[in-house]
């Protein structure tokens, strides 16, 4: 009994580390960034959300689109402020530019908004007990889990079934054969971000809700932690990081309950090391090699 | 070309800004008394830093009003430590080294004293905190620390009598942060008080400072069926917790310690943290003429109820100042010896320094209940 209301418990966790992990995972495939900013992304998502919801009194949907929205926005200028220029400098120099967007970032949020947590209103997704099967499971974790998979339903029919999906992929197996083909690279690279950060934007809102207070530096390790569940999937490959995202959380929650409370971020983090060991490609990643 | 010539300017520019914070240390023989402050005016429990601020600014308004100290004025210079360990130690070692003050009120949260305590012992300056509970910040602190509050191991006790005598309880579940100071050790007192009124503890989880899901300890904790949860940790994340505990069915009190006491409380855990237990320092129903007193000059001057933190943060303040004063002189070794020395009643009870240079004082069992923090009962040692 308790094992099903643990696993309802890592499928929430997973769903939002899956939100940030497809971000990463989809800027990754495009243009070879590890985008450390992508983390913040998902904390302006969320102080989006907490606008439109206490100033403008917005319900749960308008906020979510609010803040998906606020975060496309900020993936994409990011993208054009500071990684576009860097787009033919050596790799090294655009990983940096990405740590030092994830503190500027930070900083400007704290600098308007204080590192004083901020609170959720209650009343935005009332919460309840959901009794089923002998569980008392919050309905809120349902409520994300649903959205999740909403979400990711979508972005696979634009992946796969639109014209833009269609340039998405071309461009991220090969940016240049895709100019030649007549895409404009820069703006499918513009779109990717935005997509990416939008989800990101998603998991901020549906975690401001969940866990009710929201603080500049709360990016940073969910923003890690997807990191990983992006490269245990296989970094590049969406699908990938979905899995990724659902793995680590149920890791996670489960490391919690039956190795040690103490532990679970150190276990979490080792699957890191792990998976670089015994299949850096990820989990879903295939062997490329270069054939000359 | 050009590019070089301006990392050069750039780089000296930046050079000479940051050897522009090396400030000339002055005499403190005249002119204002300058005491440092160190509160975490920003950060997790920032309600606590401001209602501390606003306890020493009334002081200061209150000492200079009637002539200061010997004829010279006080100023205390506030600085904050975002509830950081880390920070703590940057901004009082900003305060001794480049601001000279003679004193140091503060930090609010145990690991920020014990932190900031050597350095303080080491740079001979007196160091008083109104609100560290945790044992180690006399213990590591060192000989100019003093503390004038109660100390952990007394309150985890207050909690577990309470809790086993007047609630009945025969079963506990420990739910805390292993990674701040203040919240081990209270959990860890608990646990002793608890099993040595009879008590047994079903359950210990654990989770990481800055943790917001705590579903999976909690979905642990329930089946063990306690028959309370102690939740030691400060007012956000306690506010966290209980929603998140109600939110699984779990209907049994939660009990907590001094950290819980903020208006925040109810705003992060709303209805979830009705029917809860703590113990505090100072409870705003006393009816002592000096409580009452405070509340009404803190009421005047900034239209709030005046909280645990004020009150402690104002006493702590006092009781520096009064030693300054016996002490006759603005070097740490004489305020030391005048700190040593006190034994005066200030708002939140009598205060005198024991041999490790802790207060002796009692402590409150309070419910928190609809938005508020009512008087249940009160413990002396």
């Amino acid at each position: 009994m308790e094992f099903l209301q643990q696993a309802i418990n890592g499928l929430s966790l997973g769903f939002v580390y899956a939100l940030i992990a497809i971000g990463y995972t989809m800027v990754y495939g495009i243009i070879g960034l590890i985008n450390f900013a992508h983390g913040d992304v998902f904390m302006v998502g969320a102080y989006f959300g907490f606008f439109a919801a206490v100033n403008l009194h917005l319900s749960f949907i308008p906020t979510l689109l609010i803040a998906m929205g606020g975060a496309a926005l900020t993936g994409v200028i990011v993208e054009k402020v500071a990684y576009k220029p860097l787009r033919n400098s050596p790799k090294l120099s655009i990983l940096i530019t990405a740590i030092a967007m994830s503190v500027l970032l930070e900083n400007l949020v704290r600098l308007k908004m204080t590192t004083d947590p901020q609170t959720y209103p209650e009343n935005l997704l009332p919460q309840k007990v959901i009794h089923f099967l002998g569980l008392s499971i919050d309905n809120r974790q349902i409520i994300i889990i649903l959205i999740s998979i909403v979400l990711v339903i979508i972005l696979q029919f634009i992946v796969f079934k639109t014209k833009t999906g269609k340039a998405m992929r071309a461009a991220s197996f090969d940016k240049d054969a895709a100019a030649l083909m007549g895409i404009n690279v820069n703006s499918i690279i513009s779109i990717t971000f935005a997509i990416g950060s939008a989800l990101a934007g998603a998991a901020g809102v549906l975690v401001g809700i969940l866990y009710s207070s929201i603080d500049p530096y709360m990016g940073i390790m969910p923003g890690l932690k997807a990191f990983v569940a992006a490269v245990l999937g296989g970094i590049g490959i969406i699908p990938g990081a979905l899995w990724g995202g659902l793995i680590m959380g149920l890791v996670e929650t489960f490391s919690k309950v039956y190795i040690s409370s103490s532990y679970s971020d150190a276990i979490a983090f080792s699957i890191l090391i792990i998976i670089l060991i015994v299949k850096p490609s990820g989990l879903l990643g295939k062997k490329t090699r270069e054939k000359v | 070309m050009f590019k070089k010539k301006a990392c050069l300017v750039l780089s000296m520019a930046m050079t000479v800004g940051l050897l522009a914070g090396c400030g000339a240390k002055g005499s403190s023989t005249t002119g204002d008394i300058k005491i440092g402050v160190v509160l975490p005016l920003t950060g997790q429990v920032s309600s606590f830093g401001k209602s501390g601020q606003n306890g020493i600014k009334l002081l200061e308004d209150q000492v200079n009003k009637a002539g200061g100290i010997n004829g010279r004025k006080i100023k205390f210079l506030f600085e904050d430590d975002e509830g950081k360990p880390d920070t703590a130690t940057t901004v009082g070692t900003k305060l001794i080294s480049n601001d000279n003050v003679v004193a140091i009120v503060g930090p609010l949260t145990s690991g920020s004293c014990i932190a900031l305590g050597p350095i303080a012992t080491q740079s001979k300056v007196p160091m008083i905190t109104g609100s560290g509970t945790n044992p180690d910040v006399t213990k590591k602190g060192g000989e100019y620390v003093y503390r004038t509050c109660f100390i952990d191991p007394f309150q985890g006790t207050v909690i577990a009598k309470f809790a086993s005598g007047d609630l009945k309880a025969k079963t506990a579940a420990i739910l805390y942060d292993n990674g701040n100071d203040y919240s081990k050790g209270l959990a860890e007192f608990f646990e002793k008080g608890f099993v040595a009124s009879g008590g047994k503890i079903v359950a210990k989880e654990t989770y990481a400072t800055n943790d917001k899901d705590f579903k999976a300890q909690l979905t642990k904790i329930k089946p063990t069926k306690p028959d309370v949860i102690l939740l030691p940790d400060y007012y956000g994340t306690v506010g966290n917790i209980a929603k998140q505990a109600r939110a699984i069915d779990i209907k049994v009190p939660l009990l907590g310690g001094d950290g819980w006491d903020s208006a925040e409380l109810f705003k992060v855990g709303g209805t979830a943290v009705n029917n809860c237990y703590i113990s505090d320092h100072y409870s705003a129903d006393d009816t002592s003429k000096l409580v009452i007193a405070f509340q009404k000059e803190y009421k005047a001057k900034y239209n709030l109820n005046a909280d645990a933190m004020a009150v402690l943060n104002y006493d702590a303040a006092k009781i520096m100042v009064e030693a300054i004063k016996v002490a006759g002189k603005t070097d740490g070794p004489s305020i030391k010896e005048a700190l040593a020395k006190t034994n005066l009643e200030v708002v939140s009870g009598k205060v005198s320094f024991d041999a490790n240079r802790d207060a002796i004082k009692g402590a409150v069992i309070l419910k928190v209940d609809a938005g508020k923090f009512n008087f249940v009962k009160k413990l002396i040692p």
